[in-house]
This record gives structure tokens, sequence and C-alpha cells, in this order.
């Protein structure tokens, strides 16, 4: 992501030159999805990437391939299954008890090995904690170009390059960046961005194995202790069907309870904007948005919220969304699907009773 | 203890307005912050100088306005600070950023050894958080991302144990000096600047450093010429191809807008009913 964005207009159009690849880039090919798994789990973030992976390396007309690190074992290997029923062509397998767990040493000399020795063009990589950090140190170490936070990948015909898409600062602004003279081209995506694509169980792959090559006295960084969340207290947004969003048009905390009110009928999960989560109403983990969760619900009722960009990137996939605001020049209306222009105080209440009804029909019809 | 924290002026994006018909940025008036992920690796800085002695030196890249968010700094306790300021820089994308911060970091180090340097865990502007990585992996420092805790530092083995968020739980880590940190936000809480430290903020002779002063011969490795990825284009969200089907409230109570809602919804959207129910189970 370049300071180009911080000006006032992008003083190199990429685009519109014609251009050559260094030839010494040409033996680049194909397209990478870095599997991401925790304790025996693969991150579905990973599995979303090589959805969008496989539209990628068709266009190309390429392989795609899934790189699984881990510790020595079946489960590891059964990662490389999963991403062959996701669309993998292959896999890069690196097993070593030294990646028991994720640290930034061994997994950077890995992926950069294997990048260096099979020189894929594209490397995705979930926005994860873990993503994040891997990729920003392969990226230095390899010394390409890195879009994070992707919110749209496609291929440039014109140059056979990665067109990746984020929102810019501040303002409601998108940009394109591609990375034309350096392989590989890098870039992360937010889990739940992309959508999950149906498994086929059926699909299989071949498995390329490397190895790393390190001593555990080369390992500066010891993992004494991983103490897993308590998952049961926390929201889980990123997954939920039908969610129920306030925003400071809520006006007050207490009002925030219509809202709660509405997913207990719903059985849905409580989102909300970034200002209500400073404003201490509800906890961080419910902040959809850019720099909170992104969701990708059937359902999205949102009250009092005028729809920034920044909101909107963690919610645009919403199959249906209901917008409630006062205001009839609000951004979100824009992008819902069922605008309601009136006060959320009145029309909240009003809904959460209509719903009940409704619910009440089907339950005697079941 | 020498500790160096990476420090990024931004400008305050929650005020930034898009011109709307030329689609470019209107920085006018918008005021210039402290990117606001940097204050709590600085807190942090300062509880490990708190408790350790030592100093705390601020670095930041940037052009000459710049130095009104190290003097911020100062003004919240830091010791010295540098401002790494050249218009070969102009256009750095975060490869290239993170090539010059390391040059003066090393440079810096030559000075003073530094045993810690802190970085945000992104900005607000460039939002990559690959910064931090970057100029750890160009130092060989042990790399140490969204750190929620730092709850040991013995000195006299160069060794530190922190707690790091990893995406299902927390780990625990132990590791050598020198290290590059970023902490997790939320972590602490920004101390306030003491009188004493304002006016020594608005006194302190900023160091101004250019390419040279910073180490940095290399010019192919900084600016544009340093940076592999170039925006293609800049352009403002598309409004959604089918537009919203308003429901006016002015004519309707709200219980008969709702159940009008409800029933156009459900018509077009019949898999809905599905959804609700099995939410609800
Ligand atoms: C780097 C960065 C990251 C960010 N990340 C996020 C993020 O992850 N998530 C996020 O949400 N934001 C984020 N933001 C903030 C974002 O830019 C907006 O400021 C925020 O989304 C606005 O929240 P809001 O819609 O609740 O408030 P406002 O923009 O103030 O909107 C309130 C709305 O309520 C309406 N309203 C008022 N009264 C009523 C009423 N009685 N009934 C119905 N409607 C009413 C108003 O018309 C208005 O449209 C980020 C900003 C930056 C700069
Ligand atoms: N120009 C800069 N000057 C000083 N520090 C910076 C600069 N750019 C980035 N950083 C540091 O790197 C972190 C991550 O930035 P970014 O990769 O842009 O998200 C920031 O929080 C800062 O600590």
């Amino acid at each position: 992501m370049s300071e180009e964005t911080e000006k006032d207009a992008p003083k190199k159009p990429a685009g519109r030159r014609k251009f050559e690849l260094d030839p010494r880039l040409a033996s680049y090919k194909g397209v990478w999805v870095f599997v991401e798994h925790e304790r025996g789990v693969a991150h579905t973030v990973s599995w979303e990437l090589m959805g969008e992976g496989r539209k990628l390396a068709d266009t190309l007309g390429v392989p795609l391939a899934g790189v699984v690190m881990g510790a020595p074992g079946i489960q590891t290997r059964r990662f490389c299954e999963e991403a062959f029923h996701y669309g993998a062509d292959l896999c890069y397998l690196m097993e070593d008890p030294l990646m028991a767990d994720y640290r930034n040493q061994p997994f950077t000399k890995g992926l950069t090995d294997l990048v260096n020795a099979y020189q894929p063009e594209i490397l995705l990589l979930g926005a994860t904690t873990l993503g994040r950090d891997l990729a920003g140190s392969v990226a230095t170490t390899l010394q390409t170009g890195l879009t994070a936070d992707c919110t749209e990948l496609n291929i440039d015909l014109e140059n056979r390059s990665l067109a990746a898409t984020r929102p810019t600062f501040g303002g409601s602004l998108l940009c394109t960046i591609v990375t034309l003279n350096y392989r590989p081209q890098m870039a992360t995506v937010r889990p739940r961005v992309m959508s999950l694509p149906k498994p086929d169980p059926t699909r299989t792959g071949s498995i390329v194995e490397h190895t790393l090559g390190m001593t555990e006295s080369e390992i500066v960084t010891k993992v004494l202790e991983y103490i897993p969340d308590n998952l049961q207290d926390k929201p889980q947004l990123p997954f939920a069907d039908i969610i129920v969003a306030g925003g400071r048009g809520m006006k007050r905390p207490e009002n925030f309870q219509l809202i709660w009110d509405l997913a207990k009928v719903l059985g849905a999960e409580v989102g909300a904007t970034r200002p209500v989560v400073q404003a201490g109403w509800v906890e961080l983990d419910r902040q959809v948005g850019q720099s909170g969760k992104t969701v990708r619900p059937k359902l999205y009722i949102a009250a009092g919220i005028s729809g920034a960009i920044q909101h909107r990137v963690g919610m645009d996939a919403s199959d249906v969304i209901i917008a409630i605001n006062s205001d009839p020049n609000a951004p979100i209306f824009d992008f819902a699907t069922y605008g309601i222009v009136g006060n959320a105080m009145t029309i909240l209440p009003a809904l959460t009773e209509a719903f009940r009804q409704q619910l009440a029909t089907l339950k005697v019809a079941v | 203890m020498h500790i160096v924290v990476c420090i990024k002026q931004v400008p305050d994006s929650a005020q930034i307005r898009v011109h709307p018909v030329t689609n470019t940025i209107m920085r006018q008036g918008v005021p210039a912050i402290v990117n606001p992920y940097d204050l709590f690796s600085l807190e942090a800085a300062l509880r490990l100088k708190d408790e350790y002695g030592g100093r705390v030196t601020v670095l930041s890249m940037g052009p000459p306005q710049a130095e009104a968010a190290l003097r911020k700094a100062i003004s919240f306790g830091a010791d010295d600070a540098i401002l790494v300021t050249d218009r070969a820089f102009a256009g750095s994308d975060t490869l290239a950023t993170s090539f010059a911060l390391a040059s003066a970091i090393q440079k810096i180090h030559e000075d003073m050894p530094v045993d810690i340097v802190f970085a945000g865990k992104q900005t607000i502007d460039g939002d990559t958080a690959q910064v931090g990585p970057g100029i750890a992996k160009r130092m060989d420092l042990q790399l140490l991302t969204y750190v929620s805790s730092i709850t040991d530092l013995d000195l006299e083995n160069r060794e530190i144990t922190l707690h790091r968020r990893a995406e299902g739980g927390v780990q625990v880590l132990k590791t050598r000096l020198p290290c590059l940190i970023t902490m997790l936000e939320g972590t602490n809480e920004m101390r306030f600047a003491t009188l004493p430290n304002i006016f020594r903020a608005a006194r302190y002779p900023l160091k101004l450093w250019d390419k040279d002063a910073a180490g940095i011969t290399d010019v192919s490795k900084i600016g544009l010429k340093g940076s592999p990825t170039i925006v293609s284009k800049v352009f403002a969200p598309q409004p959604k191809t089918i537009p919203a089907e308003i429901i006016d409230c002015e004519s309707k109570q709200p219980k008969d807008l709702a159940v009008t809602l409800l029933a156009k919804m459900f018509t077009r959207f019949p898999n809905l009913h599905e959804d609700i129910a099995k939410a609800n189970a």
C-alpha cells in the first residue's frame, strides 16, 4: 500500500503504460494460498481465499496451490486434503516439529524458501494476526510488494498482474493497487470478506514436500504457554446468520436495549459501529467494519447507522440489509436492500413485534 | 536500556471528506494527529522506562510538519526525537518506509545501542501493519506483533517475556533482546502530559535528518523507486445496482410499516423464513 494514496490523486497511473515484465520474473507461475491453522483446525479464511485463488488461477490459466506448514502428522496432512476439496490442484507441504506453534522465524524461513524454490506469481494470506505477522516478514525478506486487507482481487489481463482493491483512509474511497515488476505479488484478505466455497470431497491433488532445515537452537523465541480463549463468552459475529446492529443514531446507551430486544426475538447477534464501541455501549468484539469484524449474514438490520465506508466494508456482503435512518440522504441507503426513513426508537419496537408475530405463526405452521 | 518508538503523523481520518465531483481527498483543514495505535506502543515504552530506567527515543519519517507529532511524544515523556525528512522519500510504500526507518534506527543504534524497538500495530492511513515486521526483518530483530502485555524484562540476561494475541488464544512468549514489539490496541492508556514535559517539548531541539544523516546511500530503495506497489486507481464505492426499496414513514404508523416490510421481504426472500427459524432454534 503506497503513500501515494495520501496525495490528492495518484501520480503514476500504472494501467495505461505498456508494461513489460522483467524476463527474470517470467518463471514465476501459479497462485498460492497459505493455509493457516491453529490447534488442529484450519482457519476458514484459508478456504475463502482458496475460492478466490481458484478464480485468479483460472483467469491466468495456471495451477492453484495450498501451502501447509506444521508439525509432522496426519493432522497436518489432512489440511492438504481439505485444500484439495476447496479447489487446490497441489499442496506444498512442510512438516517439522519446530512448526508445531506459530513462530515468526521458522515460518518466515519456511515460506520464503518455498517461494524461492517454486516461484509463485501470486501469494495470498489471511489478514489475521498470524497472516499479517508472516506476510509482512516474508514480503520484506523477498523484497516484494504486499497489499493488505484487500476487499477485492482481480487480474489485470493487460499485464497479467494482480489488481488488489482495498478501502483507503478516511474518506469514502477505494483504491486498486498493483505490484508490477516484483514477484510474487502478495496480498492479505480479512476473514469473511470472501465467500466460503462449497468443498468437493471428491477432488484430489498432488503433494510436494519440502524440508525446513532449521534446528531449535537457531530459533530465538520460545513458546512458554498457549492460553486458549474461552469461546463461550465471546460473541461470534463473523458466522452469525442474522445481525441487528446499532450506531450513534441510537443516541443513548439505554436505547440500545431496543437493538437487544429485536436480536433476542430473531435469535440474532448484536453488532455496532465504532463510535458505539468507543463510547463503551457494547464490547469491542461486536464492532463491524474495517477495524472490527467482517460479517456475511443472511439478514443485517442497521439502525441509526450512517453507512460510512469503514462500516460498509464489514457488512456489504450481507444477503439482505434493512436500514433504519432518519436522514433520507444517509449513505447506507446506497447499499441497503430495504430502507426505512424514520426514527429508530419507534420503528425498532414495531419491527420486534412484527417479527414476533410472524415467528409465532411460523411455529404454528411447523 | 534504550528504546526506540516509531510514530507516524496521520490526518485525523474521521474528519476527512471526499470531493463529491473529483473524488479526491480534501485535506484542507484536517488536523494531523499521532497515529492512535502508536500511542499504545509509546505508553508501553514509557512504562518500561519507568520501571527499568533508560531512554526513550521517538522516530518518525515524514514531512517537516510531522515534528508536531514528535513534540507531542516528548510532552508525554519521551527523551529524544528524530524526524527523518527528505523529498527523496516521497511516494514510499511500506517496503521503502521500513528500509528508511531501519537505516535510521541503525544510525541511532551506533550512537547508543538499542534494546527494544516499538512500532504501532498499524496506521490509520496506510493501515498495512507491515512497517513493523519490515523493520524487524531488515534489522534481524525478534518480531513480536499484537502484544497485549509485557510480563517480564530481564536486562541482565537480555530476555523478555510477553503475551501475544493469536487468533484463538494468547501465546506466552519468551525471547531475547533486541526485539521489535507492536502493541495491541486498548492494552494501556496514554498518560497525561506533565507541565514540565510540555515546556520541554516546546523548547526541545528536534533532530532533523535527511537521507544522508539517516545513513541511506542506496536511493533505489526509497521513494517511488523503492516501492513495489503502485496505486493504479482511486474511486468511490458504487451504490448497489439494485437500489434500496425505500419504505417511507410519513404516511404510515410504525406498526403498519413493519408489517408491510416483513410481507415484502418474505415474499422476495422466502428462504429468510427458514434462516430465522434456524437462528431461533
Ligand atoms: C481508520 C478508521 C477505521 C474505522 N473503522 C470502523 C469500523 O470498523 N466500524 C465502524 O463502524 N466504523 C469505523 N470507522 C468510523 C467510520 O468512519 C464512521 O465514523 C462510523 O462508522 C460512523 O458510525 P455511525 O454510523 O454509528 O455514526 P454516524 O455516522 O454519526 O451516523 C449516525 C446516523 O444515525 C442517524 N440517526 C440519528 N438519529 C436517528 C434516529 N432517531 N433514528 C434513526 N437514525 C438516526 C443519522 O442520520 C446518521 O446517519 C473507522 C474510521 C476510521 C478513520
Ligand atoms: N513514516 C513513518 N514514520 C514512523 N513510523 C512509521 C511510519 N510509517 C509506519 N510507521 C510505524 O509502523 C507502524 C505500522 O504502519 P503501517 O504498516 O503503515 O500500518 C506504525 O504504527 C508506526 O509505528
